[in-house]
């Protein structure tokens, strides 16, 4: 008889332990959400100062002037510096004209690789070529920024910079006067940074061509290249969009690489070898100046820098997901730091 | 068979046969095959110019004073050695591990084991993609402006960690579930055929089946952290002393002298950058080999591991 009642109990403390542990587990399992709401609420409640007092002219002005010497008012029931002004379009400007670029050079990069991982190259390439994109992706990028300024951006100002001007010289933005880090530098950075992710999700794409349609076209007597582009390109166009989308979403929140190598501009480029600021860059640096605003209101403006880099990256990802419907954006192998 | 060809059919047609005689498709096909060849190496050069660079310039400058002493001067001068740092960022890196894997693991447990692909789980992976894509100096920004100001912990230990358990979360979450998936369920039903319950199934077998691929998420969450320099900045900021303080007191790390360092034009601080980036270099390489490695496993068909 004793046995019977153990045995009931324990059944009954079996149960109660499986639903506590399931209710416990759910709650893990759903802080990823939680994350999500308490970021955009702190962002929110860190950036109204600025939202209210700055208003429009955050969207629309270039100049980022703080006026910390000047007297603290009242606005709106926000402190705030007599004088000051905070506009983000410098920013936003080489945020948007950075990636871009790095999309123009990582995309054919990207792609190339994943061909010749998938298609062109010998099968026992394959594992090699991948484990270092794996490995690249993996390097700090801090430590690709430091590069920045020992290698890349010297190179740019003594040949690049001076071949495009001498050859593209009727080309306006290929022009005038060279400064060592910029635009260009920032682009080939965030290019060699998002080339892993663009290159490991296309080349995933391609792999699930039909064998069948690669046999078809070669049995009409079409070249590698001709079954590459006709066949395999086109059926994996949604992973090769996907993946670049992806590839722009960390482009335009990378932050450290470009840092080093933007140069730092408080005004808009107006050729390709102008120096270049960028919202995460700017953020990064100026936490220091912004403790010297006696008002506060320099800290809400970088905190509404963050809630537009926020709000840019969440569309650009949302975005690729919705976009590409397969599963590989999800795959762990493709997963990079952002 | 000529007359239901539609237009766009007959195009593509032309497109395929080619109006261009055979030789010149070979020439194109082998420019094509060049061309991506060639965009390799331009891939790979700046990769393998950066562990050259790192490697040497990094070997040179180990020295047992930088490697024991602490940083003196900082944001203007640059001196001494990166121990504080070495040390600060084993720290945060432990300390944030020790508060995402528990988080991370279980929550994960719950994706592969209990939801049975309710509406619950595809919200929570869709926020943890979501969460991953967040960049790094947002959070940043956010650890600051909550934990820092508000809850007035000021430049601590335990703000840095919690920002860098909320980045590395997603990765962990999803590696978990991908490892638990794949523990074959004739080995749940055998369990329950002989009277185990679900908790015990999942501590004494399915998790057991699965702690490589759990660890080999846990490591690559380690490894992007361990890179990892603009929420630090926000969370931690710097110090030049170690420190075994969970609150109100800031702490160094590796990546900060990378930052600052490199911009200060003396040969002091370069070395000091170069030191940092070596230690960086080799340890993300390090666990990313490692990771990537059982990752593999991880994702080929469960066959091949009998």
């Amino acid at each position: 008889m004793g046995e019977t009642t153990h045995s009931l109990s324990d059944k009954r403390y079996r149960s109660i332990s499986d639903s506590v542990y399931k209710i416990v587990t759910l709650a893990l399992c759903s802080m990823s959400f939680v994350f999500i709401i308490i970021l955009l609420i702190v962002l929110f409640h860190a950036s109204l100062a600025s939202i209210v007092v700055n208003g429009l002219r955050f969207f629309t002005t270039t100049t980022w002037n703080p006026a910390i010497n000047s007297k603290v008012i009242s606005v709106d029931g926000f402190s705030a510096m007599w004088g000051a002004n905070y506009g983000m379009l410098v920013f936003f400007v080489g945020t948007l004209g950075s990636s871009i670029l790095a999309l123009l050079v990582g995309v054919p990069v990207g792609v190339g690789i994943a061909l010749f991982i998938s298609e062109f190259g010998p099968k026992r390439l394959d594992g090699p070529i991948t484990l270092l994109l794996q490995l690249m992706a993996g390097i700090p990028s801090v430590i690709f920024g430091f590069w920045g300024i020992l290698i890349l951006s010297p190179w740019i100002r003594k040949f690049f910079a001076p071949a495009l001007g001498k050859y593209l010289f009727f080309i306006p933005i290929f022009s005038g006067q060279v400064y060592s880090s910029g635009f260009l530098s920032s682009g080939f950075i965030l290019a060699l940074m998002i080339i892993p992710i663009i290159a490991s999700i296309s080349r995933d794409a391609m792999a699930q061509t039909p064998v069948l349609l690669k046999e078809g076209g070669r049995a009409l007597g079409l070249t590698d290249w001709e079954i590459s582009r006709k066949i395999v390109i086109p059926y994996a166009r949604q992973g090769i969009i996907g993946g670049s989308i992806l590839g722009l979403g960390r482009a335009l929140g990378e932050t450290m690489a470009v840092a080093l190598v933007c140069g730092g501009a408080d005004f808009l480029p107006k050729t390709m070898f102008y120096p270049i600021n960028t919202l995460s860059a700017f953020i990064v640096t100026s936490l220091d100046s912004a403790f010297t605003d006696p008002s506060g209101m320099y800290v809400a403006a970088l905190g509404e820098l963050a809630l537009v880099l926020l709000a840019i990256t969440m569309i650009v990802n949302i975005s690729a997901r919705l976009l590409v419907s397969k599963g590989f954006l999800s795959n762990p192998e493709n997963v990079v730091q952002v | 068979m000529a007359q239901v060809e539609t237009p766009q059919e007959k195009r593509k047609l032309v497109e395929i046969r080619g109006p261009r005689n055979f030789r010149s498709r070979v020439l194109t096909d082998k420019i094509a095959k060049t061309a991506c060849l060639g965009v390799i190496l331009v891939a790979f050069y700046p990769f393998a110019d950066i562990l050259y660079l790192f490697i040497l310039n990094g070997v040179r400058s180990i020295s047992w004073a930088r490697l024991t002493e602490n940083t003196v001067g900082g944001n203007s001068l640059g001196g001494g050695g990166l121990s504080n740092a070495l040390e600060g960022s084993l720290f945060l890196i432990g300390l944030s591990a020790l508060i995402v894997v528990p988080i991370g693991v279980f929550g994960g447990v719950y994706l592969a084991e209990f939801s049975n692909n309710n509406w619950i789980s595809k919200v929570s992976r869709f926020t943890a993609d979501i969460l991953a894509g967040v960049p790094s100096i947002v959070l940043g920004y956010v650890g600051f402006s909550l934990l820092v100001l508000y809850f007035g912990w000021g430049f601590s230990a335990m703000a840095a960690a919690i920002t860098l358990a909320v980045l590395m979360f997603p990765y962990i979450l999803r590696t978990t579930e991908l490892a638990l998936r794949r523990v074959p369920e004739s080995i749940r039903e055998g369990a329950l055929a002989l009277g185990s319950n679900k908790t015990s199934i999942i501590n004494r077998l399915t998790l057991r089946f699965a702690l490589p691929g759990i660890l080999t998420g846990v490591l690559l969450a380690i490894s992007i952290s361990v890179g990892e320099t603009a929420p630090l900045i926000y969370t931690a900021s710097f110090s030049n002393y170690a420190t075994t303080q969970l609150f109100h007191s800031p702490v160094g790390y590796l990546t900060y002298m990378v930052f600052v360092f490199s911009q200060i034009p003396t040969s002091e601080a370069h070395a000091l950058a170069y030191l940092a980036s070596l230690l960086l270099v080799l340890i993300v390489l390090a666990i990313n080999l490692a990771s990537r490695v059982g990752l593999r496993r991880l994702t080929k068909p469960l066959e091949s591991e009998g």
